[in-house]
């Protein structure tokens, strides 16, 4: 899996070539430098770790500081590990941008979904909630029965309850690629993505 | 520039004469039926504009044989052919929804002269 960081920008539309429109997500990807190759011999697993975005030498701390200057790479504000599976042929230093993706291509974008705080099952499960009348009275949105009674005794695990919702780790896979567009490294992927503007996003695919 | 716009720049079309909401304009939107393409004219009055950039839109009424009916094109599609503005109206509303309510004189748009 070789892949990259990227940052989204927003939705918009396009038009195909049979004139329909097609919802699509701008992301702004790369450049990402690759800052380490793992490889079998020295760490046990095949990976690269990819740089984005330049940073000031003041903003790095001296952990990363010394993680960088061994590998003779510039400062990055982040990092992220690709496991190279069947893919292996990375080299410290090499570039990866948005023209690593072709058009009408199928890829794997992971992001973080905007958080909703804590909410109630009807947003979080999907419930269907009760009668807003017909002698429903101060149970508009609960969640109803949740187990038995002295047999079991208990709320069986896994109960669908109100709680946090959002702000987590969210993949989609099979993205399709829409467009690219290498000189402002942007990509165009068909549909939404999860999280909110500027927030950021790692594409990848299997190679 | 917002990159947004940056990136559906090349897609957004800027040859279709101007028109207002009120004007009669006369579509020429482009149909496929399986391998043939065909060219199909829609001709009502524009009732509303909405959104911006590539997103922006247009809805044409007209009556057909006594029935009411509204098409919305995308203003940027590259289906319509061509279009013509055929009667400038004089409207005092960006949007004329009340025409779908409208009946017999109050249901016209007075022609406005440009010149």
């Amino acid at each position: 899996m070789i892949g990259l960081i990227g940052k989204k920008i927003g939705m918009t539309q396009v038009f195909d070539d049979n004139g329909k429109v097609v919802p699509v997500s701008l992301l702004k990807v790369g450049p990402c430098q690759v800052v380490q190759r793992k490889t079998l011999a020295d760490e046990g697993y095949d990976a690269m770790q990819i740089g984005y975005e330049d940073i000031k030498e003041s903003k790095v701390n001296k952990a990363l500081k010394g993680h960088f200057t061994r590998h003779k790479s510039k400062y990055y504000r982040y990092l992220k590990e690709f496991r190279l599976k069947y893919y292996r042929d990375v080299e410290e230093d090499e570039i990866f941008d948005a023209s690593m993706f072709v058009p009408n291509e199928l890829i794997k974008v992971t992001g973080t979904s905007k958080g909703k705080g804590f909410t109630g099952v009807m947003k979080r499960h999907n419930f269907s909630g009760f009668e807003s009348s017909h002698g429903v009275h101060e149970s508009f949105r609960g969640p109803g029965s949740i187990g038995q009674c002295a047999t079991p005794a208990k709320v069986k695990k896994g109960q669908k309850l109100p709680g946090h919702t959002g702000n987590a780790k969210v993949s989609i896979l099979n993205v399709r690629v829409i467009k690219i567009d290498t000189e402002n490294n942007l990509l165009m992927v068909k549909g939404s993505i999860p999280g909110h503007r500027n927030s950021l996003v790692y594409l990848s695919k299997e190679l | 520039m917002d990159l947004l716009q940056v990136a559906t720049k090349d897609q957004i079309r800027t040859d279709l004469p101007e028109f207002r909401v009120g004007d009669t304009v006369k579509v020429h939107y482009k149909i496929k039926e399986g391998s043939k393409e065909r060219i199909q004219i829609f001709q009502g009055i524009v009732i509303q504009k909405r959104g911006s950039g590539i997103s922006k839109s247009f809805t044409v009424r007209k009556i057909s044989n006594g029935i009411g009916v509204e098409r919305i094109f995308p203003l940027s599609s590259p289906l319509i052919n061509k279009l013509e503005v055929v009667r400038y109206g004089h409207v005092r509303r960006a949007k004329l929804f009340y025409l779908r309510k409208a009946k017999g004189k109050s249901a016209r748009v007075k022609e406005k002269k440009r010149f």
